[in-house]
């Protein structure tokens, strides 16, 4: 699967990074808490939140995250905007609510970064 | 073999400021990047170090973060001055935080941050002084290197 059969799936908006849809993806790692991201996220996932703030791309850039998609309709600012393009971190923004994101992702093939928690690194 | 790597840098982290917050973290992987170090160890210590920025900024006016790398390690000191931590062992649970509203809007102030900083690293010392300031040594082994003394540092 590419980024941009994500985007299908969950006719979303890319707000940054059209020209990286062909990158591939194949897990991902939903939370509204960053650092639970930065505990147990894995580099290539890709990031639901509904977190819009600019830490969410630094959250991002520093665990080597494929994407974010920004989950419930949200909008980030322009400094998030800014700093996701400074930082060639793709955003993408759909209106279906986190549970319905994972769950079409889900049902599509991409599979949780980690199953759960408990011993890994 | 080549020259053994002995390299050392101090960044200054500005409290109170979420607009900044991360900048040096970036700037570390950069340059742990530019050294060679493998990526699993950069990884590590660029969440170490984002998560000591994170601290510095909710808590402390400012603070220093270092970062020293040789053949068998990469060290983070994170130096600030700010309340200082009343009780370590309680602050490092998981879960446990004095966080503002500010700093929970921003997605931190869960309990996480002390936590994942003894997670990531293979070392870690607290020490923390009221009213004066928080210092924590975080150390990132380079295991491969330590067993196998022939290679050039971080190829694997």
């Amino acid at each position: 699967m590419t980024l941009n059969d994500v985007k299908e799936i969950l006719e979303a908006d890319v707000l940054v990074g059209a020209e990286q849809l062909d990158k591939p993806v194949k897990t991902a790692f939903a939370a509204d808490l960053m650092s639970d991201v930065l505990a147990f996220a894995k580099p290539e996932a890709m990031l639901l939140t509904g977190l819009t703030n600019p830490q969410v791309v630094r959250t991002a850039d520093i665990l080597d995250i494929t994407a974010i998609i920004m989950v419930r309709g949200k909008k980030p600012s322009e400094e998030t905007i800014k700093l996701a393009k400074e930082l060639k971190i793709p955003i993408l923004s759909t209106r279906y609510i986190l549970f319905e994101t994972s769950g079409r992702l889900h049902a599509r093939g991409v599979t949780g970064c980690i199953e759960k928690v408990g011993g890994e690194m | 073999m080549g020259e053994a790597l002995n390299f050392e840098k101090s960044f200054e982290v500005e409290g109170g400021s979420f607009q900044n917050a991360g900048n040096v973290s970036g700037q570390i992987k950069g340059i742990l990047k530019d050294l060679g170090v493998s990526t699993d160890i950069v990884r590590r210590v660029a969440i170490i170090c984002y998560e000591s920025e994170i601290n510095i900024v909710s808590y402390a006016k400012r603070g220093t973060i270092t970062l020293s790398v040789t053949d068998e390690a990469v060290k983070i000191e994170s130096k600030d001055e700010g309340p200082g931590i009343p009780d370590i062992e309680l602050a490092m649970q998981e879960g446990y935080s004095t966080a503002s509203a500010a700093v929970r809007e921003m997605g931190f102030g869960a309990g996480m941050g002390l936590a994942n900083m003894k997670k990531y690293s293979d070392h870690l010392i607290i020490t923390s002084e009221l009213g004066v300031g928080t210092c924590v040594k975080m150390m990132v082994m380079n295991f491969q290197k330590m067993l196998h003394p022939d290679l050039p540092p971080f190829t694997l």
